[in-house]
């Protein structure tokens, strides 16, 4: 993995997000998706945190299965999600690298990500009897269409009476501009830096782009995370120009489809750099680049609706295959790995068929692995390494 | 004249073969690989060795594969099983397109590119159902020696059906046909039968070509062969010992510098 130097910025960041939300007496605490439009929260200063982004910790510290295990004692089924499972044990345990998450005073859930959310946030919100607001993003099976963002933004006006409701304050659009305006940099300067895995040899490895990720996700919308990320692409800016890579010796170059497998980060970056593969963009991290992409400064609810809809795994099957046959061609990919993640069925559904067209529309050979993102139960170093070991191998052969 | 060797270190097996500088087969090896897959390994090795007398210096490359193939000291490099059966399997029909190997704990179909090197492949997921693991331990419940499971189920007369999800689940059920009274032959036959459907899947996704050919250990057994050829509707080539397969193609890539 790459160290970069804004690495321990970003630690420092993500320290104090935790921090503040442990022990905020002023700001009420709202658990959130990871696809939730919190730019709504951070106008009305309500702190959003994210669970999953807890159980992504969880799952890099190597604690995920002890509160999964908890989680499955009390009656939740092993099929459910694993983000979900770590949750609801650490929750339960207070167990995990930070004791659990602050207790949560609101619930915004969009399912834009997945249809579990509303399921695993109804459990939280009688846990906790607290409010929960569900935005409904519909599956966009053919495109955006004039339905479905006008839908979309009925919700959102319905968030913003229901968040001053909740505060008790009146709603500031000269603050929400100002968080939109945070919000849009902040993915605009991720965007920036994923592009640049387009270089030979790529400065950064998606390894790299998983852990990077967290700012995006927690912070979006505030000015920290804004400069943060215009340090990062800075510094990966000059690597790229001098043409230092994140690996040695890269000769293969691949995407990486769906979410890491956390808790085999290091040994997956490890084994992929002996092997001169470098992983050069994901679908996963390209999510939160995408943001920025359909803002429009004078109807800001209709941009964030079009962003919020947009996420990759809420558009239909022929548009992600089309999607990662145009990613293959503009970073120039030796080939692509399909991460099949027991947890998260609705990125996972369809993979073969996915493979299949994704070789034919591009030639490059595809391999897919049996994984999950938080659950080791599930995944076997010996059966996966034998996969894209000869993935790698067949890549070699296409020379 | 100078040798060279493959070794496939697998689950249930090591095997190593010894090639000529013309590919010709001068030994091979098959050993169980027990708790030490580096020994196995090994042992396997200086089996073939022996059966050639030959020496160790003879041999000018070893290439490794199987799951403990980077175990194996005496290898120079080492390739996946996915290659390797490619390559073998080429070697004894040069116009495989599509090749099925079950192994101890994995299955897989691969397809061929008409260069003998690998186009696509696809594996069983994390269960060992359908695999040879999965086979032995149906004849370790039916008390019947594995070799003979498929002669066994070539004797059947009265077709019963079987759950091919899970070895553990799949096990209980052949104890409970048993205690029924079912004949070991049927029930022998509804076990290779679940191994056929099973594997069909994995050939289905990769693609079945003309020419069909499986190795590995179970590939000896003909009733899942015969089974799996009518599920196809394709003849199903198999070479003469199937389970040298993974090891022959690994001696090959040896033989062209792949060491």
């Amino acid at each position: 993995m790459t160290e970069f130097q804004a690495a321990s910025k970003m630690r420092e960041l993500m320290t104090e997000y935790y921090i503040e939300a442990k022990t905020t007496k002023e700001k009420p605490i709202a658990w959130v998706t990871s696809g939730a439009p919190v730019e709504f929260l951070y106008t009305m200063d309500v702190l959003p945190i994210y669970p999953e982004n807890h159980s992504a910790m969880c799952g890099a510290a190597h604690k995920s299965l002890e509160l999964i295990e908890a989680a499955e004692a009390v009656g939740f089924s092993p099929d459910i999600c694993s983000y979900a499972r770590t949750d609801f044990g650490a929750d339960m345990t207070k167990g995990g690298p930070i004791q659990g998450l602050p207790a949560p005073d609101m619930l915004l859930c969009s399912t834009n990500i997945c249809k579990t959310v509303i399921k695993w946030y109804e459990v939280v919100a009688r846990n906790y009897n607290v409010p929960l607001f569900i935005v409904d993003t519909p599956f966009m099976h053919d495109g955006l269409t004039r339905d479905l963002i006008d839908y979309t933004t009925t919700q959102f006006k319905n968030l913003e009476e229901f968040l001053t409701g909740f505060t008790g304050r009146s709603f500031d659009l000269d603050r929400f501009e100002e968080v939109l305006k945070f919000s849009l940099e902040a993915a605009n300067y991720w965007k920036k830096i994923l592009q640049l895995g387009k270089t030979k040899p790529s400065p950064f490895n998606s390894q790299d782009t998983f852990i990077h990720l967290a700012p995006i996700v927690t912070l979006r919308g505030t000015q920290k995370c804004a400069d943060y990320y215009k340090i990062l692409y800075e510094e990966i800016r000059d690597l790229a120009a001098k043409k230092v890579g994140s690996i040695p010796k890269e000769k293969y170059r691949t995407l990486w489809d769906n979410l890491p497998i956390w808790f085999k980060l290091r040994r997956l970056a490890e084994f992929f750099e002996d092997k001169k593969c470098a992983l050069v963009v994901a679908t996963y991290t390209n999510s939160w680049g995408g943001l920025g992409d359909d803002y429009d400064p004078k109807n800001p609810y209709e941009g964030l609706a079009k962003a919020y809809l947009s996420v990759y795994i809420n558009s239909g099957f022929e548009h992600r295959i089309n999607y990662l046959a145009s990613l293959i061609d503009e970073y120039s990919l030796t080939g692509f790995i399909l991460h099949s993640d027991r947890s998260c069925k609705p990125y996972s559904i369809g993979m073969y068929r996915m493979q299949e067209e994704v070789t034919r529309l591009t030639g490059k050979p595809g391999v897919i692995i049996e994984g999950d993102m938080c659950d080791p139960r599930v995944y076997s170093d010996a059966q996966t390494e034998t996969r894209l070991e000869a993935f790698i191998e067949s890549m070699e052969d296409s020379e | 004249m100078s040798y060279f060797a493959g070794i496939d270190v697998g689950s249930l097996t090591a095997d190593a073969v010894l090639i000529d500088e013309t590919s010709n087969i001068i030994s091979y090896a098959i050993l169980p690989t027990g708790h030490d897959s580096q020994k196995a390994g090994t042992m396997a090795f200086r089996t073939a060795l022996e059966q050639a007398g030959a020496l160790e210096v003879d041999v000018a490359g070893v290439v490794s594969t199987g799951y403990s193939r980077g175990r194996v000291e005496e290898a120079g490099n080492s390739k996946t099983e996915i290659s390797c059966h490619a390559r073998g399997a080429f070697y004894y029909f040069p116009e495989v397109g599509t090749i099925i190997d079950i192994g101890g704990q994995d299955s897989k179909a691969i397809r061929v590119r008409p260069d003998g090197r690998v186009l696509d492949f696809a594996m069983n997921d994390k269960c060992a159902a359908g695999t040879g693991r999965f086979l032995e331990v149906m004849a370790g419940a039916l008390n019947a020696p594995l070799e003979m499971m498929g002669k066994l189920a070539l004797e059947s007369t009265v077709e019963i059906t079987i759950s091919s999800t899970c070895t553990v689940f799949t096990e209980s059920e052949v104890v409970s046909l048993i205690s029924q009274g079912r004949k070991p032959p049927d029930i022998a036959s509804a076990i290779c039968r679940a191994i056929a459907n099973r594997t069909s899947g994995l050939a289905t996704r990769v693609g079945v070509a003309d020419t069909v050919v499986m190795t590995g250990g179970v590939a000896k057994n003909r009733a899942v062969v015969k089974m799996l050829s009518e599920k196809l509707g394709h003849i199903i080539m198999v070479p003469e010992e199937p389970q040298i397969i993974g090891a022959l193609g690994a001696a090959i890539i040896a033989r062209e510098g792949g060491s």
